[in-house]
């Protein structure tokens, strides 16, 4: 996974609470046995109505929100299932850091894992983000993780809290197993001590 | 200041502790299933990397099997999946419970059943659901699948130490009141985020007086409410539902481990970062109507109204809720009428939950435009209920009696609630499209789900609740 620096992109807004693995990407797209190409299915149910055709009131089915790199959310992101295929499905889409009031405790893991990076900020700067613009466009926003900062057009910044080892792994884009498998003696000690059976 | 048994239970699994890292974690049991573990096990092929301890691991097949001639899985992919899991265990070495074993079923079922689940140890599986094993005083929580693939490369993983919470609850819980109900209750109040960042401690008299089955369900839904985990502190209960079990320590073994499980309660002066105090009585049958598990209420109650809410996005929130469940706002819940009945999921489908279930249907019929399912957790659970005679009187009702799997908790099988149709569902989730695209799930516990069955609309299962089996009312809670 290659390191995550600086991000300039553009957002896309989904004032929602509570947006639920289920809907980030349907039971029914979770049969493959692979990484890739789960985009096409992100928020599959929002996106298609039953016939297949795209729902042209769904955030990110609008013109101006194609292209999206950065996803601006509400409370609770990601809950429910586990299932890492959500932020598969957000990143073959385009998206690369999502924003948010608070981000269920799975799908925040998963997010890192998967080199995206998931942002809690508070619900007046979420609202200031949204604000700054009409409907579901927002301006480009800038992102960097080494000074954990968002900062929009206007040049007001907002600062966030970022695990400081998640962050040098992400900014390493450093593979984990690779580190930990540099613990081997630390593992086999405790096995020996406790004996794990 | 003493410590809780989440202190006790992180500290002794602790590898390797240092500075601005989170702690190096050992897991004692991986559980896997065939969704969630296929890219985990072709990312170490990758690397030609081997699974470091696949005696700890342990994995069967329930998400997308058929309930119905379960060798015939007709959909390709769900197929694929399923081989591809039976392929993975053999190459990797991995004891794996397959379709034709006995001991098949639902993989937070089995765990306990087979005595995989026991205190003290650090339980993970790709599944959010494994907060369940947190019942025996275990530490377990879902992971994802990069996660997944690092426990079975390394047998441990990177975590930074959630806060506590202490939910305690006191008191006897009222006539037809179930620890179904006693989750949904919490949710309800709390929200689906009051545990995101805490692993929650239940405790109190009335989770002492739960069965190992109602400890289950409780600990199961703990997701619900956003917590990594929950745990409740074992004891006798605990001690004697493990002896015996397949993999559970044997004999003079077995005593050893009770006097080190004992030790794995909250000291009296452990500070817990949250105390949320409930007291058993106030909690009535519960019910949702919407698309998240805390827009839930007591069977008694009426459908809130969009006028009802506080904010613009409140109010945004329920119209879309209100819309996609087919309700206005002011209906009576007990007017709500029903077209499909689910008894089963990791959170009630165990043998107690089908006894319950079993006793309010016993002499009476389906509702002729009600089709009804009983899909038992496990192939174990199958058996021993058929030895009970519980699937006749199901059966004898008009209830499909099913193998075991995950079923219509998720609708990844056969089993699919269609568009617009409505089911009470013994299971975990309410979100849109869980169950099927446009389908309408309400969450209920198993004895409320077979008075709906019954009537065809939802009802206060204490209105026909009548058995005078003192076994089963005990069940009951009558």
């Amino acid at each position: 996974m290659s390191g995550f620096k600086t991000h300039t992109g553009k957002a896309a807004s989904l004032k929602r609470d509570h947006v639920d693995t289920d809907q980030i990407i349907p039971k029914q797209f979770l049969k493959k046995i692979d990484k890739a190409g789960y985009g096409e299915f992100l928020f599959f149910d929002w996106r298609y109505h039953s016939q297949g055709q795209e729902n042209p009131d769904f955030e990110l089915n609008k013109e101006e929100t194609k292209g999206s790199s950065i996803l601006i959310t509400g409370k609770n992101f990601g809950c429910g299932s586990s299932r890492e295929h959500a932020p598969w499905a957000l990143k073959d889409y385009g998206f690369q850091i999502i924003i948010a009031e608070s981000f269920a405790d799975i799908f925040f893991n998963n997010c890192v894992k998967n080199g995206i990076l998931p942002i809690r900020l508070s619900e007046n700067e979420i609202q200031q983000l949204n604000n700054d613009r009409s409907d579901s466009v927002i301006h480009q926003l800038t992102v960097s993780l080494e000074d954990q900062q968002v900062v929009n057009e206007l040049g007001d910044r907002f600062d966030f809290e970022f695990d400081p080892y998640w962050k040098k792994m992400l900014i390493n884009g450093w593979d984990e197993i690779s580190v930990t498998l540099q613990y081997e003696e630390k593992i086999k000690n405790y096995e020996n001590e406790r004996i794990v059976n | 200041m003493g410590k809780t048994i989440i202190d006790k239970l992180w500290e002794s699994h602790v590898v390797a502790k240092e500075v601005n890292k989170p702690d190096l974690l050992y897991i004692d049991l991986h559980l896997l299933h065939e969704v969630t573990s296929p890219q985990a096990f072709a990312g170490l092929r990758e690397k030609n990397r081997k699974v470091r301890r696949p005696d700890l691991c342990f994995a069967t097949m329930d998400h997308n099997i058929p309930t119905v001639d379960r060798f015939n899985i007709k959909d390709d992919t769900s197929r694929l999946q399923v081989e591809t899991l039976e392929k993975n265990c053999e190459e990797f070495g991995i004891k794996l419970e397959g379709l034709d074993s006995l001991q098949q079923g639902i993989v937070h079922v089995i765990g306990p059943e087979l005595g995989l689940t026991l205190p003290g140890k650090t339980i993970v599986c790709g599944d959010s659901h494994t907060s369940t094993h947190g019942a025996f005083g275990a530490l377990a929580f879902g992971i994802g699948t990069s996660e997944v693939e690092h426990v079975l490369a390394t047998q441990t993983l990177w975590q930074n130490k959630p806060k506590q919470m202490n939910v305690k609850i006191e008191g006897e819980l009222g006539y037809g009141v179930t620890a179904k109900d006693v989750i949904l209750w919490f949710i309800a109040n709390y929200g689906t985020n009051a545990g995101t960042g805490y692993i929650i401690e239940f405790s109190g008299s009335t989770v002492r007086d739960f069965t190992m089955e109602e400890r289950m369900t409780l600990c199961n839904m703990s997701i619900e409410a956003g917590a990594k985990a929950s745990v409740i502190a074992p004891d006798e209960k605990t001690f004697s539902y493990v002896q015996r079990k397949t993999y559970a320590p044997k004999e003079s073994e077995f005593i050893e481990k009770c006097e080190e499980w004992k030790q794995l309660v909250s000291d009296y002066d452990a500070v817990f970062d949250h105390v949320i105090e409930i007291n058993a009585s106030d909690i009535e049958p519960m019910i949702t109507w919407g698309t998240t598990p805390s827009m839930c209420l007591p069977i008694s109650g009426h459908i809130p109204a969009p006028e009802s809410a506080l904010s613009i996005e409140e109010k945004q929130s329920l119209e879309s809720a209100l819309s996609y469940m087919g309700f206005d706002g002011h209906e009576r819940l007990e007017d709500v009428e029903v077209q499909h009945v689910f008894i089963g999921s990791c959170t009630n489908s165990r043998l107690s939950d089908l006894i319950e279930a079993s006793a309010v249907v016993e002499g009476k019929e389906v509702h002729p435009d009600v089709r009804a399912i009983v899909v038992p957790g496990s192939q174990s659970v199958k058996r021993e209920a058929e030895s009970l005679g519980i699937h006749q009187i199901f059966q004898n009702a008009g209830f499909e009696w099913r193998d075991s799997g995950c079923s219509m908790c998720l609708g990844m099988n056969d089993d699919i609630v269609p568009e617009g149709e409505r089911c009470a569902s013994t299971s975990n989730r309410n979100f849109a499209g869980r169950q099927g695209k446009g389908a309408r799930t309400h969450l209920v516990s198993p004895i409320m789900a077979a008075a709906a069955a019954i009537k065809g609309r939802f009802t206060d299962v204490r209105s026909i609740l009548q058995t005078k089996d003192p076994e089963v009312n005990r069940y009951v809670g009558i």
